[in-house]
C-alpha cells in the first residue's frame, strides 16, 4: 500500500515533468491518454479500489483524487498556453502588407462654391441674417432704376449688362435688386438679410472674369444702423471666413445705391499684408463693395430715410472661393472638370 | 485719368511727400491710384509699397541735358549723323540716326545749339526698335567704323511716349549738364475716376482733392481776362435752339495763329497724359480739357465765313431726320432728331459734345480759330454715343455731366494758350449764351446728422473745414452747417439726399479708418426664412452622402445646344426662350430650359479623364410665360451617371457599370432621405431624350416630379460620349418641395424576433414587378414588415414568357413571437392572392 502511494506520487511527478515539454495539441492528447486515460495508473487505481481494505480505501482514494485533480488542472493550464501559441503562429501567417492601398470607395463632394456659400450662411446666420432669394432674370427697374441708377446714368457703365429681347427685362448684374424685394416684404419691420445668387455680366471671359458668377449681398435696415456697424460686420465676417489674422479697411468709392460708399479691402491672406504676387504687392485684396443704403433706395423699399438707415454690402462668392483655396482661374468653377472637383 | 506729377504741382504744393504718400492719399479719398508710372523719378525706398509701380527711372549720372553743337554726316552711312555734343563736362561725338537731326547736316557750328536728352553708357532704357517697352542696356558698339557708347534719346527710349521718329528737342532754356530727372523727371498717376467724380477727370480736379485731403492751398491757373459781348458780335452770331440740351455756349476768337509745335513741356505733359501732341492749336484745346475737365472745340473761322458767305452764325439744334455729318475721324453718320448738333446756316458742323466735323475743323492752314466752350445735357450725350457707338475724350467727360461754369474758365485759359503757344492774337471779347442757368445746391448739416449715419460725431468745425477745402461755401450758425455746392461739381443733390452726399464728402476726406468699428445690436426682424434653401441643402447633402459629385452650371446656353437632347439634334426645338438681345457669343444666346442639356455637356467634357462619373446639379431653368413680364424660374435637380461605379482598385471584386437600376436606386435613396413616400416610377415611352424601354416619369399621385432613364441611342449620337450607357434624371424641385409636409413619424421597434422566409413566384413576363410587390403587401397584412426582391430569373426552366421573382419576406408582431403556423398562414394568403390576381405560381413547390 505504501508502495502504491509512492507509485502514484512518482506518476504525478513524471506526468507533470512530461507536460512541461509538450507544445502541440496532439501531444497534449497523447499525454492525457497516458496519464488520465483508461490504462493510466490513476484510472486503473480507481478500478482496483474494491481490492483495498476498508482502512486503505479512504487514504488511497484521497491520494488518487488529489493526483487526478492536479493533473487535470495542469493540463487545462497547459492547454490555454498551447492554444495561444498556436493562435500566434496562425496570426503570423495571416500578416498583411498594410502598405497596400485600400479598396476605393466613392465619395460624394460639394462644389467648392457651394461649400463657401454654406460657410457664408453659417457665419451670417450666427449674426442673425436670414437668407432671401430673388429672381435672376429681372426688370430693368429692379436691377437699376429703383437702385438709383436711372436710364443713361453714367453709373450704368459700371455694369456690362445682358439685355433680353423683352423690353425692360435684363439678366441681373448683381444681387442688389433683392434689396428692394426684401425691403418691400419686410416693411415696416427691421431687415437683416443675406441675398445670395448668380449674376450675369457681359464680359470677356478670362482667368479672373466670368459672364456668370455668384455673389451675396447683405442688407440691414433699421433705426440707428451706422457706418460703424458696417465696418464691424464686415470685419467679423472676414475674420471668420479667412482667419483671425485677416483685417479689413474700407476705402471710399461710389455705388449709386449707397452713400457713403466704400470698397472693402482685406489684408492679403497670402503674405500677411507684406505684398506678394496675389495682392500685386499692395498687401490688400479687394473683397467687394459696400456702404450706407442710399436714401432713394430706402424710399423705394418703403422706408423713410430720415428715420431709418441701413447698410448694404456685396461680395463675390466665386472670388471668396478662389481666395479660400488659392485657385488661380475662375473658369475652373463652372467648367466642372472632375480633376478639379475631386480635389475638394 | 493719367495725371503727371509735374502738372499736379502747378496747382498744389506737395513738398515733403513721396510718390507713395501721394498715391495712398489719393486712393484713400476715393481716387484709386491703379498704377504709378515712373518717367524719370526714382521708385520710393520703403519696406512696404502699397502702390503698384512701373516705368523707367533716369539715374542722374547717366541721363543729362546736353546740347548739340554741330551735326555732320557719318562717313560710311547715308542715314547716320555724327553730333558734336556738349554734356556740360566735355564735348563728345555722338552717333545718331535721328531723322530730325538730319536737316542740320553741313550747317557747320550751329548758331543756336539744340537741347537734347543725352544718355551715357551703361544706362538702362527702352529699346527704340522693339514694339512696346523692352528694357535694354546701353553698351559700346562700333557702327560702320565709328565707336558709339552713348546716345541722344527719343521719347520712346525714355518712356515718355511711343514716339521714336526722332530725338527729343528740349526747350531752349534747358540747362546743359543738369540731370535729366531734375529737369523733367516725372511720374504719372493712373487714377480710376468714379462715375460721380466727373470733375476729377482733370488734373485740376485731382489737385483739388489733394489740396482738400492735405489741407494745402489750391492755386488756380490764370487765363485771358475776358469780357462778354463787344467786338466779337460783329464777327460771329449764336443761336441756342434747345436750352435743355445745350444750357450754355461760349465762343472766343483767336486771329493770326500759326500751327507751330507747342513748347516741349506741353508736348511732354500731353504725351504723359496719354494724348498725342499735334500742334499748338490742337494741343491748347486738349491741354485745357485735361487741365479743367471741360472739353473744347476749335473751328477754322475762315472756313465758316466761306460757308456762310460772310459773318457766320453758329446754331445749336437737334438734327433733322436724315441729315448727315462726316466727323473728323472720317466716319459718316446719318442723324436723327434725337441728336444735338452744332451747325451753321449751311448745315451740321459737329456732333455736339462728342466729335467735330471733318470739314470745319482746324488744320495747319488755319489762320483764325473760333473756339467753342459749351455745356451739354449728359443724358443726351450718352444717347448719342450709344446710338452711334462713338466715344471721345469729350464725350467721356460730357456724358458724366460737366458743370456749365467750367466753360468760362476753360475758354479763358485756352484763349490765352493759343495766344502764347500759337503766336495768335486772342480777342478779349467773347460770346456767352447761358439760357439755362445751373443753380448750385445748398444743404444743411448737424453733428447729429453725421452721427446718425456714421456712428461718429465729427466736430462740425472740422466738417466745415473739409467742405471749404473742397470748394463749398460754408456758414456755421448754432451748430447748423450750411454749405453751397461749388460750381465745379454736379453730384451734390439737395434735401435729405444732399445731406447724405455731404456726409460722404466729409467722411471720405476725414478718413473712413477713423470711424469706429462696432457690432450690430437691436431687434431682430421677423423670421420669414426661405424654405427652398433648407430643402435644397437637404437634397444636396443626401446626394453627396451617397457618393455623387455636386456641380455648378451656366445659365446661358443656345437653342442648338439644348436641341441636342432630342434625337437628330434639330436646329430648333420649338420652345419659347428668354433670349438675349446682346449675346456675347453664339454659344450663349438664351437662358437654359433644361438641366439635361447641361448635364450631357458635363459628361461629354469629362468622360475622357476618368472611368466613371456621377454628377448632380441644382439650379434654375427659365420659362417665359405668356402675359408675364418675367419668366418663371423653377429649380431643377439633374443627375447624370456614366461608366464605372467606382475606381477599380486591386480588389478581386471589380466595380460594375452604371445602369438603369443604379439611377433608380439613387433616386429611391433620395426620396427616402426626403421622406417622400410613394413616388411611382411610371414606365414612359414618350420622353424623347430617353430610351423608350428604359425610362420613367416620376409621379407623386397625379403630379409629375421628374423624368429619368437611359439616354436614347439617337441622342447619344449627338454627343461625343465614350462607350457605356449614360443615365440621367431631371427632377422638379419645387414640386418635390411641395410634397414634404412638416415632418415624419418614426415607427416603434418590436422586441419580439422577426421571422424571415423566401418565396419565389413565377408570373407572366409582362406583369410589372411593382404590381407583384403591391399584391404581396396587400395580402401580407399588418404582420408583414418587409418585402425585398433578391432574384429575378428568366429561362427555359420556367418556360417562355415567364419570369421568376424571388422575395425575402419579413414577418413580425409587436405582442408575441410568431409561430411557424402564423408564417404559413400569411404565406398561404399571399400565394393565394397572387395566384388569383395575376396567375402567379409558387416556384419549386
Amino acid at each position: 500500500m505504501i508502495e502504491l502511494e509512492t507509485q502514484l506520487q512518482n506518476e504525478q511527478q513524471v506526468a507533470l515533468e512530461n507536460l512541461q515539454q509538450l507544445e502541440s495539441p496532439e501531444a497534449l492528447d497523447a499525454w492525457k491518454q497516458t496519464y488520465l486515460g483508461k490504462a493510466s495508473l490513476v484510472m486503473t487505481t480507481y478500478g482496483k479500489m474494491g481490492t483495498f481494505s476498508k482502512e486503505e480505501r479512504p487514504i488511497i482514494g484521497r491520494a488518487v483524487n488529489a493526483i487526478k485533480l492536479a493533473l487535470e488542472a495542469a493540463l487545462s493550464e497547459k492547454e490555454v498556453l498551447v492554444k495561444r501559441d498556436a493562435l500566434l503562429k496562425t496570426m503570423e501567417s495571416e500578416r498583411l502588407d498594410v502598405t497596400l492601398p485600400g479598396f476605393p470607395v466613392k465619395r460624394g463632394r460639394m462644389h467648392p462654391v457651394n461649400l463657401s456659400l454654406r460657410e457664408i450662411y453659417r457665419i451670417f446666420g450666427d449674426m442673425g441674417f436670414q437668407v432671401y432669394n430673388s429672381p435672376e432674370v429681372e426688370t430693368d427697374d429692379m436691377n437699376f432704376t429703383y437702385l438709383n441708377i436711372p436710364p443713361y446714368h453714367p453709373a450704368r457703365d459700371m455694369w456690362d449688362t445682358f439685355y433680353t429681347e423683352k423690353e425692360g427685362v435684363v439678366l441681373r448684374t448683381h444681387t442688389s435688386p433683392g434689396q428692394i424685394h426684401a425691403m418691400r416684404e419686410y416693411f415696416p419691420n427691421p431687415v437683416r438679410v443675406i441675398l445670395p445668387g448668380a449674376c450675369m455680366r457681359y464680359e470677356q471671359q478670362d482667368q479672373s472674369h466670368e459672364i456668370e458668377f455668384m455673389q451675396f449681398e447683405l442688407l440691414v435696415v433699421d433705426k440707428g444702423i451706422t457706418f460703424a456697424n458696417l465696418k464691424g460686420t464686415m470685419d467679423d465676417f472676414t475674420k471668420r471666413m479667412f482667419g483671425a489674422g485677416a483685417y479689413t479697411r474700407l476705402r471710399p468709392s461710389h455705388f449709386p445705391f449707397t452713400e457713403p460708399s466704400a470698397e472693402l479691402d482685406m489684408s492679403c491672406i497670402f503674405c500677411g499684408g507684406q505684398g506678394c504676387g496675389v495682392c500685386h504687392g499692395t498687401g490688400w485684396i479687394e473683397l467687394g463693395g459696400c456702404g450706407m443704403v442710399h436714401p432713394y433706395v430706402l424710399q423705394n423699399g418703403g422706408y423713410d430715410p430720415e428715420i431709418y438707415s441701413g447698410f448694404a454690402a456685396g461680395v463675390g462668392i466665386d472670388r471668396t472661393t478662389l481666395l479660400r483655396y488659392q485657385i488661380d482661374d475662375i473658369r475652373y468653377l463652372r467648367n466642372n472638370d472632375i480633376r478639379f472637383l475631386e480635389q475638394f | 485719368m493719367k495725371a503727371p506729377l509735374s502738372w499736379i504741382l502747378d496747382y498744389v504744393d506737395l513738398q515733403g511727400l513721396s510718390l507713395e504718400e501721394i498715391g495712398q492719399t489719393l486712393t484713400m479719398i476715393g481716387l484709386e491710384v491703379e498704377e504709378i508710372t515712373l518717367v524719370g523719378l526714382e521708385k520710393p525706398q520703403a519696406e512696404r509699397l502699397q502702390n503698384k509701380y512701373s516705368g523707367l527711372p533716369w539715374p542722374k549720372d547717366k541721363f543729362v541735358v546736353a546740347e548739340v553743337l554741330e551735326v555732320r554726316q557719318h562717313p560710311n552711312a547715308d542715314k547716320l549723323t555724327l553730333c558734336q555734343l556738349n554734356d556740360g563736362t566735355a564735348e563728345i561725338i555722338v552717333l545718331t540716326g535721328a531723322p530730325n537731326l538730319y536737316p542740320y547736316v553741313g550747317k557747320g557750328r550751329l548758331e543756336k545749339p539744340i537741347k537734347v536728352a543725352y544718355v551715357r553708357e551703361g544706362a538702362q532704357l527702352y529699346d527704340g526698335h522693339q514694339p512696346g517697352q523692352v528694357l535694354t542696356k546701353l553698351k559700346k558698339a562700333t557702327i560702320r567704323g565709328i565707336d558709339s557708347s552713348s546716345m541722344i534719346a527719343s521719347e520712346k527710349e525714355l518712356g515718355i511716349s511711343e514716339e521714336h521718329e526722332g530725338v527729343i528737342f528740349l526747350d531752349d532754356d534747358a540747362p546743359v549738364g543738369m540731370p535729366l530727372a531734375d529737369y523733367m523727371g516725372d511720374a504719372v498717376f493712373e487714377v480710376a475716376i468714379l462715375p460721380n467724380m466727373a470733375r476729377d477727370a482733370s488734373v485740376l480736379g485731382i489737385a483739388r482733392e489733394l489740396s482738400a485731403a492735405l489741407g494745402r492751398p489750391l492755386r488756380m491757373p490764370e487765363g485771358l481776362e475776358i469780357r462778354i459781348g463787344g467786338e466779337i458780335e460783329q464777327k460771329v452770331g449764336l443761336q441756342i435752339r434747345e436750352p435743355e440740351l445745350n444750357p450754355r455756349f461760349m465762343l472766343g476768337l483767336v486771329e493770326q495763329v500759326k500751327a507751330v509745335p507747342s513748347p516741349y513741356w506741353v508736348r511732354r505733359r500731353l504725351a504723359l497724359a496719354g494724348m498725342r501732341p499735334i500742334d499748338a492749336l490742337v494741343d491748347a484745346t486738349n491741354y485745357t480739357m485735361l487741365e479743367t475737365g471741360e472739353p473744347l472745340h476749335a473751328f477754322d473761322y475762315d472756313l465758316l465765313c466761306k460757308r456762310a458767305g460772310g459773318k457766320p452764325t453758329i446754331i445749336t439744334r437737334r438734327a433733322e431726320d436724315g441729315e448727315t455729318l462726316t466727323t473728323l475721324d472720317g466716319a459718316n453718320y446719318k442723324l436723327t432728331t434725337e441728336t444735338e448738333l452744332v451747325s451753321d446756316t449751311k448745315g451740321p458742323l459737329s456732333l455736339a459734345g462728342v466729335m467735330g466735323g471733318e470739314e470745319s475743323g482746324i488744320s495747319h492752314r488755319t489762320n483764325s480759330v473760333l473756339l467753342e466752350a459749351a455745356s451739354w445735357n449728359f443724358i443726351n450725350i450718352r444717347k448719342t454715343t450709344s446710338r452711334y457707338r462713338i466715344t471721345s475724350e469729350a464725350s467721356y467727360r460730357f456724358s458724366r455731366d460737366v458743370h456749365p461754369a467750367l466753360a468760362e474758365l476753360a475758354l479763358s485759359l485756352c484763349l490765352r494758350r493759343m495766344q502764347d503757344w500759337a503766336e495768335g492774337s486772342a480777342l478779349e471779347d467773347v460770346i456767352d449764351h447761358y439760357p439755362l442757368k445751373r443753380e448750385d445746391t445748398q444743404n444743411t448739416l448737424t453733428e447729429s446728422d453725421m452721427e446718425r449715419l456714421l456712428g461718429l460725431r465729427i466736430p462740425i468745425e472740422e466738417a466745415k473745414s473739409i467742405l471749404e477745402r473742397l470748394g463749398f461755401t460754408c456758414e456755421l450758425q448754432d451748430g447748423v452747417l450750411s454749405a453751397v455746392t461749388p460750381s465745379n461739381r454736379t453730384d451734390i443733390e439737395s434735401g435729405f439726399v444732399g445731406k447724405s452726399n455731404l456726409i460722404e464728402e466729409i467722411s471720405r476726406i476725414y478718413g473712413y479708418d477713423r470711424i469706429p468699428t462696432t457690432r450690430l445690436s437691436g431687434e431682430l426682424p421677423p423670421q420669414l426664412g426661405d424654405r427652398r434653401v433648407g430643402f435644397e441643402e437637404t437634397v444636396r447633402d443626401t446626394l453627396v452622402s451617397i457618393g455623387l459629385q455636386d456641380t455648378l452650371a451656366y445659365r446661358l446656353t443656345s437653342v442648338q445646344r439644348e436641341a441636342r437632347i432630342l434625337p437628330g439634334a434639330p436646329a430648333e426645338n420649338g420652345l419659347e426662350y428668354v433670349r438675349i438681345a446682346n449675346p456675347i457669343s453664339p454659344e450663349r444666346t438664351v437662358m437654359r430650359r433644361s438641366g439635361l442639356a447641361t448635364m450631357f455637356e458635363l459628361i461629354e467634357r469629362n468622360d475622357r479623364n476618368v472611368d466613371g462619373l456621377s454628377f448632380f446639379e441644382i439650379g434654375p431653368v427659365f420659362f417665359p410665360v405668356e402675359g408675364q413680364q418675367l419668366p418663371d424660374e423653377p429649380h431643377r435637380l439633374t443627375i447624370g451617371l456614366w461608366g464605372k461605379k467606382r475606381e477599380t482598385g486591386w480588389s478581386a471584386e471589380k466595380p460594375g457599370e452604371y445602369g438603369f437600376f443604379d439611377l433608380k436606386g439613387i433616386l429611391e435613396a433620395l426620396f427616402q432621405g426626403l421622406h417622400h413616400e410613394s413616388i411611382v416610377f411610371d414606365p414612359s415611352r414618350e420622353i424623347p431624350t430617353f430610351h423608350p424601354g428604359k425610362s420613367a416619369r416620376l409621379m407623386a399621385g397625379e403630379i409629375e416630379i421628374g423624368v429619368m432613364g437611359e439616354v436614347h441611342p439617337l441622342v447619344r449620337q449627338n454627343y461625343d460620349f465614350m462607350e457605356n450607357p449614360v443615365l440621367a434624371a431631371e427632377l422638379y424641385l419645387d414640386q418635390m418641395m411641395a410634397l414634404v409636409d412638416k415632418g415624419f413619424k418614426v415607427n416603434s421597434i418590436s422586441s419580439f424576433p422577426a421571422m424571415v422566409e423566401d418565396i419565389a413566384l413565377i408570373v407572366d413576363d409582362d406583369i410589372p414587378a411593382r404590381r407583384v410587390e403591391e399584391l404581396i403587401w396587400r395580402a401580407g397584412g399588418k404582420l408583414l414588415k418587409n418585402v425585398a426582391l433578391f432574384d429575378l430569373f428568366r429561362g427555359e426552366k420556367i418556360g417562355a414568357g415567364k419570369k421568376s421573382l424571388a422575395y425575402q419576406l419579413t414577418y413580425q408582431a409587436f405582442d408575441r413571437t410568431l409561430s411557424v403556423a402564423d408564417a404559413a398562414a400569411i404565406r398561404k394568403k399571399i400565394v393565394k392572392t397572387l395566384a388569383y390576381e395575376i396567375g402567379a405560381v409558387l416556384r419549386d413547390s
